[in-house]
C-alpha cells in the first residue's frame, strides 16, 4: 500500500473540489463529470510519458520517463495537473502537493475539462479513448506474442517515426486510387475547393479498391493513412499497427491544434476560481506565488500558459471597453478558435509589445534577437503552430515511375529540412513501403532537391 | 448523483513506466556495445580519471523524424520589456555546448543522444569475456584465501554446532517408528551437528610488464594509442584480477622502470633500442619473477622505429622473453603508413611462436580490436 494520506488532507481537498465544482458552475463553466485521482509522482509521471494511462509499449515512452523522473528527482520541474479528455474525464491530482496547491490543479482542470467538452475541435474525439489505448496495447502486445517483440518493436520505430503526420480531415476517398477519370488540369490553389462538391455526389466504386496503383487526385497530408491502405509491403498485422498509432495521433491531435487557447483558458479560470474562494492571507500569498510560478515568461520559448492567458485577458478588456460583454465573447472564443486563430485573430500589435516577443535565431556562436515587428513575430507563431513545428510533407504518388515507388514532397514554406534526420526518417518510410521511397524538398528557394532510400540500393541524391 | 469524486488509490502495481525504461536502457547499452571500439578510444573518457560517470554519445537512439533544420529556424522568444534587435540571449562559450538541461537535443549542434553510464558499467561491458590467456597453475606462492563453509550433517560434535532442526526431526521419525509420531525420549543417536570445511580459494601470480617506447620518434598519436591502449589494461587486470603485478617500463636508447603516473604521464625523447627494455624486462624476471612460481605476461607498445643494428639483438632477446611467458604481446602503432613495414615488425615476423602475439593499429578505434587481440576468449594456446 502506499502511504495513505492523512484523513483530513482527504476530506478537506474533497470539499474543496466541492466548493470549486459549484463555483465553475455558477462562473458559466459546464465540465464533464471529473473524476479526481491523487497519486504518487512516480504514477504522475508515468501517465504523463505515456500520454495517457494503459498505452502500448514502446522504448521511447521509457526514455520519456526517465527524463521525466531524473526531472523530477532532481528537483527541475514537477508535473502538476494531468488531465484526460474522456467523459467522465480523468484528472490526477500529485500525493505530495499541498491541499492549496491541489484545489488550484482542481479549478485549472474543470476549465481543461469545459475546454474538452465546448470546443468545437474535440467534438469528433473519442471519449472513451483510456478503454481504447488499453484494448489498442492488448492487440499490440499479442502481436508480440505472434510475431516477437523485435520485430513489433522494429516496426513501431518506423510508424511512430512519421506519427505526427496525420490529418483529421482526410477521408478515405482522398487516398482511394483515382483511375475513373483523366485529372483536371489544376488552374489555380483554390481549384479543389470547386471540387468539393464532385467528390461528395461520385459515387465510390463498388468493387474493393486495388491495393497497388495507388495515385492519389490530390497531394495527401495523411502518411499513416495512405501508407496503411496501399502499402505493397505490410501484412494485415502491421497495417493494424499503422492505424493504431494513427488513430492515438488522431484523438492527440486536437489538443496539440488548442495548447495555448486551453492552457490559457484553464489559467484564466483558475484565478477566477481561486479568487472566488474564501482563502484565508496565507493560502492567498501561496496561490498568487504559484500563478505566478505558471505563467512565468521564457526568453527561449514561450510559455502557452502565459501566452494564451494574457490573449483572453485582452480580448475581455477590448470588449468590455466598448460596451459590449467581454465574458461571452471569451465563450464563444472558447469554442471556436484553435491556436492558430487564436494568434491570428487576436494577437494585436498592442500585445506583442506588451508581452515583449521577438524572434530570435543563433548566429554564429549566439543566440541573438534578429525581428521585433509584430506582424513578423504573429506570422511565424501561426506558421510553426499550423503544422505544430512540423514540416508538411505529402503524399504525391504511390506509383512513382509506374513500379509502386513512393513519393514524398516537402511542401516548402522557406524552411530547410534537416536533412541527416530526413535521410534516416525516409529509411524507416522505406520500412513500412517495402518499395523505394523518394523525398523532394528544397535547399533554397531556388534550388530543388530530391532524396531517394532503398533497403538494397541505400540513399541517393538526385539532381 | 455526484458529478465530481476524488479518490486514491493502490497503483503500486503500475510498472509500465519502469519496464519500457529497462528497455530503453537495455537499448543504450546495446548501443554503447556496437560502439565500444569509438568510446574505448574517446579522450574524455581515458582523461576522465576520477570522475564516476561518463557521458557516452550514441548516434543510434535518436528519434528520426522528418524536422526542420534546427540551425537555420527563428524562434519565438518573450522578453522582460524593452528588447531590441541584436540583443544576445545566450553564449554559447567553451565546454558549455548546447543541449544542455531540459531542452537537449533540441537546441543547434546536438544530433545525438548522450548516454549517462558509470565507469563501472562501461567497464563491465568492455571487459566482458576478456581474461588473461594461457593463465597456469604455478607452484608456489599460491595466494590462500580461506573460508569455512558448512556443508555436512554427522553424527558427533561439538554441541555448539547441534543442528536442532534435524534433531527433532530424527527424534519424531525413530518414535514413528515405534508407533508414536511425537517428540520425546532423546537419544544419542538422535543428535545431529553441522560440520565444516575449510575451504581454499587458489590464485596463480601472474605479472605484467608493460613496455612502452617514448622516444622521440613516437608522436602525439602514437603515444595516445599506447597509453590508451595500457590505460584499459590497466583498468581491466585490477578490475579482474586481485593478485596481478603490473611492472612499468619505459625505454628509449635506454630503459628504465617507472612508476605508474611517471609511465602515463611523462614524454621523453632521444633514439629508439627496443632491446634495453627487453633486457630489462629480462632481468626483472630473473630477480623477481621466476617463470617457476609466476604466469608472465610483457607488452611493448612502439612505433617500431627501431635502431637498425638493433633489431638481431631484439631479436634475440625476445625468442628468450617468450619462452619465460605465458603471452608476449608487441603493439605496432602506424599512422598512415601502411605500405610501410617497420624494421622491428619485420624483424619479429621470424618469431613464429603462437605466444608471441602481434598487433598493428592505425586508427583510434583499433585500441579496442587490440585489447581484444591479446585478452580475447579465443586467443589461449592450448598446447
Amino acid at each position: 500500500m502506499p502511504d495513505t494520506l492523512s484523513r483530513r488532507y482527504v476530506d478537506e481537498l474533497e470539499a474543496g473540489i466541492e466548493r470549486i465544482w459549484e463555483v465553475a458552475q455558477e462562473l458559466g463553466l459546464r465540465p464533464f463529470p471529473t473524476h479526481f485521482e491523487i497519486v504518487p509522482a512516480s504514477v504522475m509521471y508515468e501517465i504523463g510519458s505515456y500520454g495517457m494511462p494503459g498505452r502500448f509499449s514502446h522504448w521511447t515512452h521509457g526514455k520519456a520517463y526517465q527524463v521525466q523522473k531524473m526531472m523530477y528527482d532532481y528537483g527541475l520541474s514537477k508535473i502538476y495537473e494531468l488531465v484526460i479528455n474522456t467523459n467522465p474525464c480523468y484528472a490526477f491530482l500529485l500525493e505530495t502537493n499541498t491541499v492549496l496547491q491541489n484545489k488550484l490543479v482542481a479549478a485549472h482542470v474543470l476549465a481543461h475539462s469545459d475546454f474538452f467538452a465546448n470546443s468545437a475541435h474535440f467534438a469528433r474525439t473519442s471519449r472513451q479513448m483510456v478503454d481504447t489505448v488499453s484494448l489498442n496495447a492488448e492487440r499490440i502486445r499479442g502481436y508480440e506474442f505472434a510475431h516477437g517483440a523485435d520485430e513489433v518493436e522494429r516496426l513501431l520505430d518506423a510508424v511512430l517515426s512519421i506519427q505526427e503526420h496525420v490529418d483529421p480531415y482526410a477521408t478515405l476517398e482522398d487516398v482511394e486510387p483515382d483511375e475513373r477519370k483523366a485529372k483536371p488540369p489544376r488552374e489555380s490553389a483554390f481549384d479543389d475547393l470547386w471540387g468539393l462538391d464532385a467528390r461528395t455526389s461520385a459515387p465510390p466504386d463498388a468493387a474493393a479498391p486495388e491495393r497497388s496503383r495507388a495515385r492519389p487526385s490530390q497531394p495527401v497530408r495523411d502518411l499513416l493513412l495512405f501508407i496503411e491502405r496501399h502499402s505493397p509491403r505490410l501484412d494485415d498485422w502491421e497495417r493494424d499497427v499503422v492505424s493504431i498509432v494513427r488513430a492515438e495521433m488522431l484523438y492527440f491531435y486536437p489538443q496539440m491544434q488548442t495548447k495555448i487557447i486551453n492552457e490559457g483558458w484553464a489559467s484564466y479560470w483558475h484565478a477566477q476560481i481561486m479568487r472566488a474562494l474564501d482563502l484565508s492571507t496565507d493560502e492567498y500569498l501561496e496561490f498568487a506565488e504559484l500563478h505566478a510560478g505558471i505563467l512565468q515568461p521564457s526568453s527561449r520559448r514561450l510559455n502557452p500558459y502565459h501566452l494564451g492567458f494574457r490573449i483572453l485577458e485582452d480580448i475581455e478588456k477590448r470588449w468590455d471597453a466598448e460596451g459590449k460583454d467581454g465574458r461571452a465573447r471569451l465563450f464563444e472564443v472558447r469554442e471556436l478558435e484553435s491556436d492558430v486563430s487564436l494568434i491570428r485573430n487576436y494577437l494585436t500589435q498592442g500585445l506583442v509589445e506588451d508581452l515583449d516577443l521577438y524572434l530570435y535565431q543563433r548566429v554564429g556562436d549566439e543566440l541573438v534577437v534578429v525581428d521585433k515587428d509584430w506582424k513578423a513575430v504573429r506570422d511565424r507563431l501561426v506558421g510553426e503552430l499550423s503544422s505544430h513545428g512540423f514540416p508538411v510533407i505529402q503524399v504525391e504518388d504511390g506509383d512513382y515511375n509506374g513500379n509502386l515507388e513512393l513519393y514524398l514532397k516537402h511542401s516548402w514554406d522557406g524552411q530547410k529540412l534537416d536533412l541527416p534526420y530526413a535521410e534516416k526518417t525516409l529509411a524507416y518510410v522505406n520500412r513500412l513501403w517495402g518499395r523505394r521511397v523518394w523525398l523532394e524538398t528544397r535547399k533554397s528557394d531556388e534550388e530543388r532537391l530530391l532524396l531517394s532510400y532503398d533497403a538494397r540500393e541505400g540513399h541517393k541524391t538526385h539532381s | 448523483m455526484s458529478t465530481v469524486s476524488l479518490t486514491q488509490h493502490d497503483w503500486s502495481l503500475h510498472r509500465k513506466g519502469a519496464m519500457d525504461q529497462a528497455r530503453h536502457k537495455q537499448k543504450v547499452k546495446e548501443a554503447v556495445r556496437q560502439n565500444l571500439a569509438d568510446i574505448v578510444s574517446e579522450q574524455s573518457i581515458i582523461t576522465s580519471d576520477g570522475k564516476k560517470v561518463v557521458r557516452v554519445p550514441i548516434r543510434t537512439l535518436d528519434e528520426y523524424k522528418f524536422r526542420f533544420d534546427p540551425s537555420d529556424q527563428q524562434q519565438v522568444g518573450e522578453g522582460n520589456g524593452g528588447s531590441k534587435v541584436g540583443d544576445v540571449l545566450e553564449r554559447y562559450g567553451k565546454g558549455q555546448g548546447p543541449g544542455q538541461g531540459p531542452q537537449a537535443g533540441d537546441q543547434p549542434g546536438v544530433d545525438y543522444y548522450e548516454a549517462e553510464l558509470t565507469m563501472e558499467e562501461l567497464a563491465g561491458m568492455v571487459f566482458e569475456d576478456l581474461c588473461l590467456p594461457n593463465l597456469e597453475e604455478k607452484r608456489m606462492q599460491e595466494l590462500e584465501s580461506e573460508t569455512v563453509r558448512f556443508t555436512d550433517i554427522r553424527k558427533s560434535g561439538p554441541y555448539a554446532n547441534l543442528d536442532k532442526r534435524r534433531t527433532i526431526r530424527e527424534n519424531i521419525k525413530r518414535n514413528a517408528k515405534q508407533g508414536q509420531p511425537h517428540f520425546g525420549a532423546l537419544k544419542n543417536d538422535d543428535l545431529r551437528f553441522k560440520t565444516w570445511e575449510r575451504s581454499v580459494r587458489r590464485e596463480s601470480n601472474a605479472v605484467v610488464i608493460a613496455m612502452m617506447d617514448v622516444s622521440g620518434s613516437m608522436g602525439t598519436f602514437e603515444k595516445y594509442v599506447s597509453r590508451a591502449f595500457y590505460y584499459w589494461m590497466v583498468r581491466f587486470l585490477r578490475t579482474r584480477y586481485d593478485n596481478v603485478k603490473i611492472v612499468f617500463i619505459a625505454h628509449h636508447t635506454e630503459a628504465k622502470e617507472v612508476t605508474e603516473e611517471e609511465f602515463f604521464t611523462r614524454g621523453e625523447s632521444g633514439g629508439t633500442k627496443a632491446s634495453s627494455a627487453y633486457q630489462l624486462a629480462l632481468s626483472l624476471v630473473e630477480e623477481r619473477y621466476d617463470p617457476g612460481s609466476w604466469n608472465i605476461y610483457p607488452f611493448h607498445f612502439s612505433d617500431g622505429d627501431n635502431w637498425p643494428s638493433d633489431n638481431e639483438l631484439c631479436r634475440q632477446l625476445a625468442d628468450r622473453l617468450v619462452g619465460q611467458s605465458n603471452l608476449f604481446g608487441y603493439g605496432e602503432i602506424r599512422q598512415g603508413r601502411y605500405s610501410y613495414q617497420s624494421t622491428l615488425m619485420h624483424t619479429f615476423q621470424q618469431l613464429s611462436s603462437p605466444k608471441f602475439v602481434t598487433v598493428t593499429i592505425a586508427d583510434k578505434a583499433e585500441v579496442y580490436p587490440a585489447l581484444r587481440r591479446f585478452f580475447g576468449p579465443e586467443v589461449g594456446v592450448h598446447a
